[in-house]
């Protein structure tokens, strides 16, 4: 009866088959397969991230430049997301459907899995509208964040801005930064981001299938509070930020001045500006595409980005050199006929000055004397060695940071022009050239270029007599009052201390009596010159240099304003108000009658109508910005005092900082 | 003499000891997946575990009435009992309550609900028994066989219209008892090779399918060919099987319903939807794969705790052992499945009347069918196939189907000596 006895065991085999079969998928999903706890975390965690609150930077009399507001992220988890009502989503955040679905591709092709923005910086009365019914879109929900706020509306360049991390800035940060993150970008942001970002925080939150949460993770073992970011203390002073400012609307050009005492930067103007306020908030994108079209170009950081030819300003630098090589006395005399002859070519003064003396040659500017000056120094070892003595000529001028980065603590920094020797072997020839053909040298001229940083910078050496401190924009962070040691340290250019004496002299004068007699403050000594650069489009760009008062400095300035004339007209007088400003927090009647407003209310921007292309373009800020082949004019006036009729291949002494757009703006 | 016996006497307690474990494990893990802080009582009559308290006590009332009886009333009462669970399973096409897309319930009052469908397994296999057990019943007589088949596909065509996909398939595994009763061991491999190019067909170009096969047999013939009634079973094979191949892809197309075709792409891989059909089965994976080899603790498992796994508590109850327990709980569970089916495949074959061991062996198929499909489904090795894993799903009317089904076997188990004097 009982036959297939046998079968029991071809059953009980498959049974056993199959059920090891079970367990040994089991064994792979639960014991070699890792993966699966790491996805059921990623179910039921939520990663809050903690912003912390970016530090905020005053000035350095505490009045606040940028401080934050809140403001809501609406962020998508796209995995979480569940069928709803688009359109009516769509209303309530203020969007169309074509956005909402840019958004949400783009937010999936992030991570399905984690939550990435979807819409930015909602206003908080605007969300709180929007909160309650928020819960109805299960996916979404509201992040509070932070954004800068500029009460001043100034120093926009100085300040610099943030915007979200780009793909680049991701990588750099070996994953600190994550996609819709704000870094700082430009400016004191940037250089500062590391201080001012603070610590992220983060709660790791328990929610459920629904995404409702169910309390904290492991009782909030790993999370993490966030750490405010420390308050920057800049050097700014925001009185005479803001009364640069205002004196360079419709203006362009550069005011920087520095305190020689401790190298801290005290003004910072670049103008035009815009208003910082406008890169905030729901609208940025938009503004920050305009800004980038304005042919003025706002977002060009001038102080430290544009070059101009100092021009006259140089002069008494090119003095102290002569002193320093004991090539000239402060009593020794030349005479000015209205010029110098340099070859076949006559370089022109304003004046003829006569018998002229070191003082009365920084006064009056006189071209003669500089030249001659520069002739016998370069020509101190013999004609022969012209380039070896301009070399050293070369050296001691980068000595001053003319020429060379200064290292400021902000990026974008550029670092003008002295040109090598080598580039006047290459334009004339070996042992082609000699002093005369290089005399553009002595006046500012020729190719030298600096940025307003730079000339604001000689002043300060003049100032102390000879050394500087590195130049720099944060006082100090949180409570640490020092924060960097080569802040403290003295630069000596090599120049003895009482060789400056004469030169100060003289620049007194040059306020007192002479090119820039119209600023003197009453009650203030200022030293200062004046510089006019040559524009062959326009109006000479108009610079004046100066420190005061000159027992004790505490102000030391360079102002530039583009197209608008000579040194004096312009630009000292705006000089002489913001030190004036600066040292009494008022501005007096001056004998002259100039007064503020005056200087306000022109409009000196240059017409950027369809005027021919000249051939030889004036560097100016503009063009440079642009970054086209910036010719300097400058060679010509060069080539021209040379006398000589040789063409030049086309050789850009300088690279112009061009502040290139950013990808994800 | 026999009346003096006590109730218990010859029983097989370890096979009980097994049925209370897993009874036990089943209350427990009910208890997790369904867990919320309100209601922390393992007997609160309000939630699913204190609910499943109430079924474990009243089958275990069952089974002491069950061993109480003479076991001579089973092999009596087989056809009453299956034209009864039939007649019911008629009755519940007509007047039963729709849950899930299945017309399986019908209501008793009370929040309580009955599915015949359960109860048709046992008294099928009791039927079954009782006709092989027959006198000049042989298995390899066409009529003996077509008779035990039509037993088997009764219940499954009236089950189908409910339509109850899960509980239809689960008659197919009384295949074991007639292949352990002498059908042709053919007919297993028959299923497998079908299966096989089944999902084959499904998944490759059904042309190299035809030249695979074509050839494999050719090889085969080629080495047998002396041995003629072997080529003509091969070539007989090839033609059944080419009819098949290209068969497979218009049944499956206008046969199966779109929610079954999407399971089943979804198992294979041809498509990939996380989020919609493979939902399910992707949450049971992520947290039975969670579990790791010691499990997250009881009480501790996140996804059956924030209800990331539907239907936690019936179909897909092995996530919370996997997930809470882990690897070592998974193979706890495992092993009493197969220590009972072995067990029980052991009482079967020590008893003297065919009746009782056909019923064993019914046993036995039933409780497979359902221990393999169901956790094969909650780690993607099946499609989703909604039956309950025995003694461990929450549900009454599947409790006591399962607890009728194994102690009748235990009541002719504790009898086999009974009727050899």
């Amino acid at each position: 009866m009982n036959s297939f006895f046998e079968r029991r065991y071809i059953i009980a085999g498959i049974f056993i088959t199959i059920v090891l079969v079970l367990l040994a998928r089991l064994f792979y999903i639960q014991i070699v397969d890792d993966r699966y706890l790491l996805y059921a975390e990623k179910n039921v965690i939520r990663k809050t991230i903690l912003y912390p609150a970016r530090g905020p930077i005053l000035d350095r009399n505490g009045k606040v430049l940028v401080q934050n507001e809140p403001v809501y992220d609406i962020m998508v988890v796209p995995k979480q997301v569940l069928p709803f009502d688009t359109a009516e989503f769509c209303s309530l955040i203020g969007i169309d459907k074509e956005g909402f679905d840019k958004r949400f591709t783009k937010a999936k092709k992030h991570s399905p899995y984690l939550a990435s923005i979807f819409e930015k910086q909602l206003s908080v009365e605007f969300y709180r509208t929007l909160q309650e019914r928020l819960s109805d879109f299960p996916g979404f929900f509201g992040q509070l964040r932070s954004v800068r706020t500029y009460p001043d509306s100034s120093a926009a360049q100085f300040l610099g801005f943030i915007g979200e991390a780009n793909d680049k800035d991701i990588k750099r940060s070996n994953g600190y930064y994550r996609l819709g993150d704000y870094v700082g970008i430009s400016g004191v942001e940037k250089a500062y981001e590391s201080t001012l970002r603070g610590q992220r925080g983060v709660q790791n939150q328990m929610v459920d299938s629904r995404n409702v949460a169910k309390g904290r993770y492991a009782n909030g073992a790993f999370d993490t509070v966030a750490v405010a970011g420390e308050r920057l203390i800049s050097s700014l002073d925001s009185r005479i930020q803001r009364l640069g400012e205002k004196l360079m609307q419709n203006k362009v050009g550069s005011i920087v001045a520095i305190e020689p005492s401790t190298g801290e930067i005290l003004c910072f103007v670049s103008s035009p500006t815009y208003d910082p306020n406008l890169l905030v908030g729901r609208q940025r994108g938009n503004n920050v595409a305009k800004l980038y079209k304005d042919p003025y170009k706002p977002s060009f950081i001038r102080p430290i980005g544009a070059y101009y030819p100092p021009g006259s300003s140089f002069k008494p630098l090119s003095a102290l050199i002569a002193l320093e090589k004991g090539i000239i006395t402060p009593q020794t005399t030349f005479f000015c006929n209205g010029g110098y002859q340099a070859g076949g070519h006559f370089v022109r003064c304003t004046h003829h000055h006569g018998n002229t003396n070191l003082t009365l040659a920084i006064a009056g500017s006189c071209n003669a004397y500089f030249d001659n000056v520069f002739n016998k120094l370069i020509n101190s070892n013999g004609a022969k060695q012209t380039s070896a003595t301009y070399t050293d000529w070369k050296a001691r001028v980068n000595q001053f940071g003319f020429g060379v980065k200064l290292d400021i603590d902000m990026p974008n920094e550029g670092r003008g022009y002295v040109p090598p020797a080598l580039r006047y072997d290459n334009t004339y020839g070996v042992n082609h050239w000699r002093a005369n053909t290089i005399i553009s040298l002595a006046i500012g001229q020729g190719e030298l270029l600096a940025t307003p940083l730079q000339l604001a910078n000689i002043e300060c050496t003049i100032a102390n007599h000879g050394y500087y401190y590195k130049p720099h924009l944060i006082k100090a962070i949180g409570d640490k009052n020092v924060i960097k040691d080569e802040f403290t340290k003295r630069n000596y250019v090599g120049i003895d201390a009482q060789y400056f004496e004469p030169v100060i002299d003289g620049m007194q004068s040059v306020v007192e009596y002479g090119t820039g007699h119209g600023s003197k403050i009453p009650g203030i000594v200022m030293c200062g010159k004046t510089g006019t650069a040559q524009n062959p489009h326009g109006k000479n760009h108009s610079l004046f240099v100066a420190f005061a008062p000159r027992d004790n400095p505490k102000i030391a300035i360079a102002v530039v304003v583009e197209n608008s004339g000579d040194g004096g007209t312009w630009a000292a007088p705006i000089a002489s108000f913001i030190v004036e400003k600066y040292l009494r927090d008022t501005i007096t009647r001056r004998s002259s009658g100039i007064y503020p407003e005056y200087y306000m209310n022109a409009n000196l921007l240059p017409s950027l109508g369809n005027k021919p292309k000249p051939k030889l373009a004036k560097p100016d800020s503009l063009k440079q910005q642009q970054g086209q082949p910036a010719t300097d004019t400058t060679k010509k006036i060069e080539l021209k005092s040379a006398g000589r009729k040789k063409t030049k291949k086309a050789n850009n002494p300088y690279i112009a900082y061009q502040s290139k757009r950013r990808e994800n703006e | 003499m026999s009346s003096q016996r006590s109730p218990f006497f010859n029983v097989d307690w370890l096979t009980i000891l097994i049925y209370l474990a897993l009874c036990t494990i089943g209350w427990f893990n009910i208890h997790a997946a369904v867990y919320d802080e309100e209601h922390r009582s393992l007997v609160d009559l309000s939630t699913q575990y204190g609910k499943q308290f109430i079924y474990i006590l009243s089958s275990l009332l069952i089974a002491l009435i069950i061993l109480l009886l003479d076991a001579r009333f089973f092999s009596a009462l087989a056809p009453p009992f299956y034209v009864v669970t039939m007649l019911l399973l008629i009755l519940v096409l007509v007047i039963g309550r729709n849950v899930g897309g299945n017309q399986a319930w019908i209501p008793l009052g009370g929040g309580f609900r009955l599915q015949p469908s359960e109860f048709a397994k046992f008294t099928t296999c009791l039927l079954l028994a009782r006709y092989l057990s027959g006198t000049n019943i042989s298995i390899s007589d066409p009529q003996s066989f077509f008779t035990a088949a039509g037993i088997i596909l009764f219940p499954m065509i009236l089950i189908i219209l409910q339509p109850d996909a899960g509980s239809t398939l689960v008659f197919c595994s009384l295949i074991f008892v007639l292949y352990r009763e002498g059908l042709s061991p053919y007919f297993l491999i028959f299923i497998a090779l079908s299966i096989t190019l089944f999902v084959l067909a499904l998944l490759m170009n059904q042309w190299y399918l035809v030249g695979g096969v074509t050839l494999l047999t050719g090889l085969l013939v080629f080495f047998n060919l002396r041995n003629r009634k072997f080529v003509t079973n091969m070539v007989v094979g090839l033609v059944l099987s080419l009819v098949f191949i290209f068969a497979i892809k218009p049944i499956y197309y206008n046969v199966l319903k779109t929610h079954q075709r999407a399971r089943i792409d979804e198992i294979l891989g041809i498509t990939t939807d996380l989020k919609g059909i493979g939902y399910n089965v992707n949450q049971s994976k992520i947290a039975i794969g969670s579990g790791q080899l010691w499990g997250k603790g009881y009480l501790q498992g996140t996804q059956t705790k924030y209800s990331f796994v539907p239907e936690q508590s019936t179909d897909f109850i092995f996530c919370t052992i996997g997930e809470e327990w882990g690897f070592a709980g998974s193979l706890v569970v495992l092993g009493l499945y197969l220590f009972l089916l072995l067990r029980v495949i052991k009482i079967a074959e020590r008893q003297h009347m065919p009746f009782s061991r056909i019923y064993g062996y019914g046993v036995a198929s039933i409780i497979f069918f359902h221990v393999v499909i169901n956790i094969a489904m909650t780690i993607g090795l099946m499609p989703v196939i909604g039956i309950p894993l025995p003694f461990i799903s929450y549900g009454g009317s599947s409790l006591w189907s399962f607890t009728i089904l194994v102690f009748i076997l235990l009541k002719l188990d504790s009898n086999r000596t009974g009727y050899s004097y």
